[in-house]
C-alpha cells in the first residue's frame, strides 16, 4: 500500500478511462462533454503507456505517448470546428436533438 | 518513499475526483475548469515517476491550447443555458446498459491489473532508458533517429487537422469588402480611367 508500484499508476489509468467510457454512455447534455469524456479516456491511455515505460525502463512507450497527444490535439480541434458548424446550422447540441441519422 | 507515495495518492484522488467532477457537473464550463484540473494533476504525477518532459508537454499543449480550444467553444456556443439533466427527464433504456457496460470494463482491467506479473529480464532494445542523461535528452535521441517517421506523420496530422478544421469552420460573409490583389493588378488605363471632354458651365456627370 505505502510502496508505489506499476499497479497503482495502472489502477489509476484504468479508473479514469472508466470515467470517461461512464461519460460517453450517461451523457444527456451537450456534445462537448463527450468530446472531454474522450480526452479523458486518452489521458488514461497515457498513464499506462508512460508507467509501462517507466517501470519497464524503456522509452518507446513515451515516444508513442507523444504520438497520442498529437492525435488527442487534432480530433479535439476537429471534433470542436464540427460542433461549431453543427451549432451554426441547428442551434443546438444537446444529445437528444441530434437525431438526424435516425430515419 | 513516504513522500512518494504521499504525493501519489494527493494527485490520483485530485485526478479521480475532477475526471469524476467532469462527466457530473451541470454546467459545462465548469466541466472544463475541471478537465484542466484533471490535466494538471496527471501532468504532476509523470513528472513525479520521472517523464519530465511528457508531464511539462501535457501541461502546455493540454492546458493551454487544447483546454483554453474547449473554453472558447463553450463560451461562444452559449450553452450554459442546457443544464445538465442526468437521471430525470424522459426515461431512457439506455443508461442502464451504459452502466453495466462501464462498470464490466472497469472490473476487467481492474483484473488484469491485479493479476498481472512483471518478467524481469525480457527487454534487449536500444531504446533502454539511460540513467545518466535527462529525460529529454534520451527522447530526442530515440524520437529524431528510430522514430522519425513517425514524427513527421505526427506533423502531417497536424498540419491536416489545421486544414480540416478552418475549412469546416469558413463561412463567406455577404457584404464584406474584400482587397483582391488579382484585380488591382490586372487593370490597365485603359478600362480604368475614361477621358471626357468638359464643357463649359456644364460640369461632368459621375456614375452614369
Amino acid at each position: 500500500m505505502i510502496e508505489i508500484g506499476l499497479g497503482h499508476y495502472l489502477s489509476l489509468g484504468a479508473i479514469i478511462f472508466f470515467l470517461g467510457v461512464i461519460g460517453i454512455f450517461l451523457n444527456r447534455k451537450n456534445v462537448i462533454v463527450i468530446l472531454m469524456s474522450i480526452e479523458l479516456i486518452l489521458l488514461a491511455v497515457n498513464i499506462n503507456l508512460i508507467s509501462f515505460s517507466i517501470f519497464s525502463g524503456d522509452i518507446v512507450g513515451q515516444i508513442f505517448t507523444m504520438l497520442i497527444l498529437t492525435v488527442a490535439a487534432a480530433e479535439a480541434a476537429i471534433g470542436l470546428a464540427i460542433i461549431v458548424v453543427y451549432y451554426r446550422n441547428r442551434g443546438s447540441i444537446r444529445v437528444e436533438d441530434i437525431h438526424g441519422m435516425k430515419g | 518513499m513516504i513522500a512518494h507515495s504521499i504525493f501519489f495518492y494527493f494527485f490520483s484522488i485530485i485526478a479521480i475526483f475532477s475526471s469524476l467532477m467532469v462527466i457530473t457537473s451541470r454546467s459545462t464550463i465548469n466541466s472544463v475548469f475541471f478537465l484542466i484540473l484533471d490535466f494538471i494533476s496527471v501532468g504532476c504525477l509523470f513528472i513525479m515517476v520521472g517523464a519530465e518532459f511528457l508531464g511539462m508537454i501535457l501541461l502546455i499543449v493540454y492546458v493551454g491550447a487544447v483546454a483554453v480550444l474547449f473554453l472558447f467553444v463553450v463560451m461562444m456556443l452559449n450553452v450554459a443555458e442546457q443544464k445538465q439533466s442526468w437521471f430525470i427527464g424522459k426515461k431512457s433504456t439506455h443508461i442502464p446498459t451504459g452502466l453495466i457496460v462501464s462498470v464490466l470494463i472497469l472490473l476487467e482491467l481492474l483484473v488484469v491489473v491485479g493479476g498481472w506479473k512483471y518478467k524481469d529480464n525480457v527487454m534487449s532494445s536500444s531504446t533502454l532508458l539511460l540513467s545518466e542523461t535527462s529525460n529529454t535528452h534520451q527522447l530526442g535521441l530515440v524520437m529524431y533517429t528510430e522514430y522519425i517517421l513517425y514524427f513527421q506523420l505526427a506533423g502531417i496530422v497536424l498540419l491536416l487537422s489545421m486544414i480540416g478544421a478552418i475549412l469546416l469552420t469558413f463561412r463567406e460573409r455577404i457584404g464584406v469588402k474584400k482587397q483582391s490583389y488579382i484585380k488591382q493588378i490586372s487593370r490597365n488605363p485603359s478600362t480604368a480611367v475614361e477621358l471626357k471632354e468638359v464643357k463649359s458651365n456644364e460640369g461632368v456627370k459621375i456614375d452614369d
